[in-house]
């Protein structure tokens, strides 16, 4: 870990020759992501969740918003039918995601790794999903599953009138449908990650734990996981984002209704539209802003800390 | 020319201020954008332009070719040009506050109904009493009526409309020695000796979700009546009623007749049933259906009038979308938008657009019938028939309500045809909170 002790040091050393034109540079260079990420990130965060305790259809000025309290949350949590399918989805979203794609890009990108023939060609394959768009792939998943016309019923002989598999219908099976569909796209994106994170990994110390002896499964336990920790938290974060954000694809399919009910889509509903209805579509984005602060904060807090000590 | 270089100058700045706001996808700015475009628009309301702009929702190519003809000809008739901004028909839509409050053009294409006089009521478009002193005469009272926002003044032109209809194929009725039913309970009867014969007695799909709205809207019709549908639709109360409760009940019986796996299939996908043979009948609109039922096949469509079931109702309403065109707030060239309209408003403009869409029939009087398909006549008949027209579901009730409330609800009915004591109180607490918000 030599590296991480020469870095700081390194830092501390350059900050007390600081020219003038270096201070410029780098306020430049900090105060202007700054100050984007501020107004476009942090500044309409808040001003969702402001909005989020007003009724505003949207029209007219700032003057014809009028504040209601808990209002909205308390319609969510009571009377909005769609509000916990949406959220039920969201997390086997997040489940599966974490379950299937995760540990299958992790396995593939450990295959490729391994120096086999032709796996420039399995790479490109694996990783082509990832070029499509989520919407693209909505559409894809139309072609496959559609009950009548899909492939997919069409090879099995489930397209008939009597013994049809309504995969996009059924609200019990579109979820899984999408889902799949969704891994594929996702498990070519995880590979990618660790496949560079693979790369990165120093090839003297897996030789030297085959010269210690260590078989595959223990060189990979003991000396590769370790060395993909910063890899982890990538992934992680990915997950989660990926499957909070995931939105596209079942709005292609059915604009998220009968089953593939989405915060992401409830917010869309009741935002964008004919009319709409700003805050309470705001209160909807702002559950959903702290679930994903619910699984990325206290991550992101305990791989600092342990950053820090080392 | 000082004036005029000044003029300029801001206008480019504020342009480029928007640009920027746009550019960072900034939706919940309205307010702002309306500010620069209504300032804008004063400062350069430069007289005597030759040029009226135009929104259209009709970016595919089949009617923007028909709009496309239409506006030439109204560039003889009129002495304008018509610049058209072609936009999605869905992504108009759905962006249609922002677009009002933003930069609209002069003039757009919407829909008459609830669905005009919510955006009228906000004070977004423009009223056109002007126009309909010179179009009165070529429409009928009830196409004025569905044409003036709730202070009584006009607000809409009414262009197309189309009735929704139970549509079949004459070809095989006839190979089946089928014949249409006008009472509920003949109507059950066709469905099970279709079924009987090998067929999807009644083609149905909704996983758009909206096309099942047309056949909510005619069962409450048939069954409660008209003025009861609109005040339910207009008021918002009453949906927690055993007469609403009454309608879902009387629907669970058409759900056996329906084509397997409904919730997962498009219209399109139901009307190739019913186009294939494989379907005896569909509820939908000949908007919808007569662009599948094309060329040698026009004239094999043919359609009833959803079955009687409360007789002191019978068949007394249609279900007959209007579209039209309306004035934005503010438009930059408003005599010219007033010339466009009028033009529009006249027989000879929707005949020389229909010559390209058997799928709809003219609003105004005067039209060539002698030039329409089967259907279309057939249509108008309908329609002059009935004494009550409504429009449909998510343009006689608030936007805000219809997509985001009805129409999840619908689908969750079909299906759990059981629960539907808590999807109507599901809905009617909902329906509360939005008529008594404002948003």
């Amino acid at each position: 870990m030599t590296v991480w002790e020469a870095a700081p040091r390194r830092r501390r050393a350059r900050r007390r020759h600081l020219s003038r034109g270096d201070r410029v540079v780098l306020t430049l260079m900090a105060g202007v992501p700054l100050l984007l990420t501020l107004s476009f990130v942090w500044v309409p965060a808040l001003l969702s969740i402001v909005l989020s305790f007003s009724s505003w259809p949207g029209i007219g000025g700032v003057s014809s918003i009028k504040w209601v309290g808990l209002q909205n949350y308390h319609t969510i949590f009571t009377i909005y039918p769609q509000f916990y399918p949406a959220l039920e989805h969201n997390l086997i979203w997040l489940a599966v995601f974490f379950a299937l794609p995760a540990p299958a890009g992790l396995f593939l990108a450990v295959q490729l790794d391994k120096q086999i023939r032709f796996s420039r060609i399995y790479q490109s394959v694996l990783f082509l999903p990832v070029v499509l768009s989520l919407a693209l792939i909505g559409f894809m998943t139309e072609l496959i599953f559609s009950p009548t016309q899909g492939l997919l019923n069409n090879l099995t002989g489930h397209a008939g009138q009597n013994d049809m598999i309504d995969w996009l219908g059924n609200p019990h099976l579109n979820i899984w449908a999408v889902l799949l569909m969704a891994c594929w796209r996702q498990t070519g994106y995880v590979m990618i990650m660790y496949l560079a994170g693979l790369k990165s990994v120093d090839p003297s110390l897996k030789e030297a734990a085959a010269l210690d002896g260590a078989g595959q499964w223990q060189t990979f336990r003991h000396v590769v996981w370790p060395a993909l920790r910063p890899i982890n938290v990538v992934v992680l974060v990915i997950t989660v984002i990926e499957s909070l954000r995931a939105f596209d694809i079942v709005y292609v399919i059915n604009q998220g209704t009968n089953g593939l009910e989405l915060l992401s889509v409830l917010v869309t509903d009741n935002i964008v539209g004919e009319a709409s209805r700003i805050g309470f579509g705001s209160a909807l984005a702002t559950i959903l802003l702290l679930i994903s602060m619910a699984f990325i904060v206290p991550y992101l807090i305990s791989t600092f800390r342990k950053d820090g000590q080392e | 020319m000082q004036r005029f270089s000044t003029g300029n100058q801001t206008f480019s700045r504020r342009s480029m201020l928007r640009g920027a706001l746009m550019g960072a996808g900034a939706l919940a700015l309205p307010p702002l954008l309306s500010a620069c475009g209504g300032s804008g628009s004063s400062g350069g309301s430069s007289s005597g332009s030759k040029v009226v702009t135009y929104g259209s929702n009709a970016a595919v190519p089949q009617p923007k070719g028909a709009y496309e003809t239409l506006f030439a000809q109204a560039q003889k008739a009129t002495g304008y040009t018509v610049d058209v901004n072609w936009v999605d028909h869905n992504t108009f839509q759905q962006n249609i506050t922002t677009y009002l409050q933003g930069n609209p053009q002069d003039a757009f294409d919407w829909f008459a109904g609830e669905r005009m006089q919510f955006f009228a009521a906000q004070g977004l478009c423009d009223q056109i009493d002007d126009v309909w002193a010179k179009i009165g005469g070529n429409y009928t009272d009830a196409m004025k009526a569905q044409s003036k926002g709730t202070d009584g003044h006009y607000y809409f032109v009414p262009f197309d409309y189309y009735p929704w209809a139970v549509y079949y194929s004459k070809s095989l009725w006839a190979a089946k020695g089928y014949s249409e039913p006008t009472t509920w309970d003949e109507y059950i009867a066709l469905a099970k000796k279709m079924k009987g014969d090998g067929l999807i007695p009644i083609a149905f799909t909704d996983k758009d979700g909206w096309p099942a709205m047309g056949t909510f809207d005619y069962l409450n019709m048939r069954m409660n009546g008209y003025d009861f549908h609109i005040d339910l639709m207009r008021n918002g109360t009453n949906w927690n009623t055993p007469q609403v409760s009454a309608v879902f009940e009387q629907w669970k019986q058409l759900i056996p007749y329906y084509s397997p796996g409904f919730l997962g299939l498009t219209w399109q996908e139901g009307a190739a049933q019913l186009l294939n043979k494989q379907a005896g009948m569909m509820v939908l609109g000949l908007d919808q259906i007569g662009t599948i039922f094309t060329g040698a096949k026009a004239d094999d469509l043919g359609f009833f009038a959803f079955p009687e079931i409360n007789p002191s109702y019978g068949q007394d309403s249609v279900e007959a979308p209007i579209d039209g065109m309306m004035l934005s707030k503010s438009p930059k060239n408003r005599a010219g938008a007033v010339a466009l309209l009028e033009y529009l408003g006249t027989a000879p403009a929707q005949q020389l657009w229909l010559a390209a869409d058997p799928a709809d029939i003219a609003t105004a009087n005067g039209v060539d019938t002698s030039k329409y398909t089967q259907p279309q006549t057939d249509s108008v008949t309908l329609i002059q028939k009935a004494s009550h027209i409504s429009q449909f579901m998510d343009r006689d009730t608030r936007p805000d309500f219809a997509d985001p409330v009805m129409l999840p609800a619908i689908q969750q009915f079909l299906n759990s045809p059981g629960s539907v004591s808590s999807i109507l109180s599901g809905i009617d607490k909902q329906a509360k909170l939005i008529w008594a918000s404002n948003g």
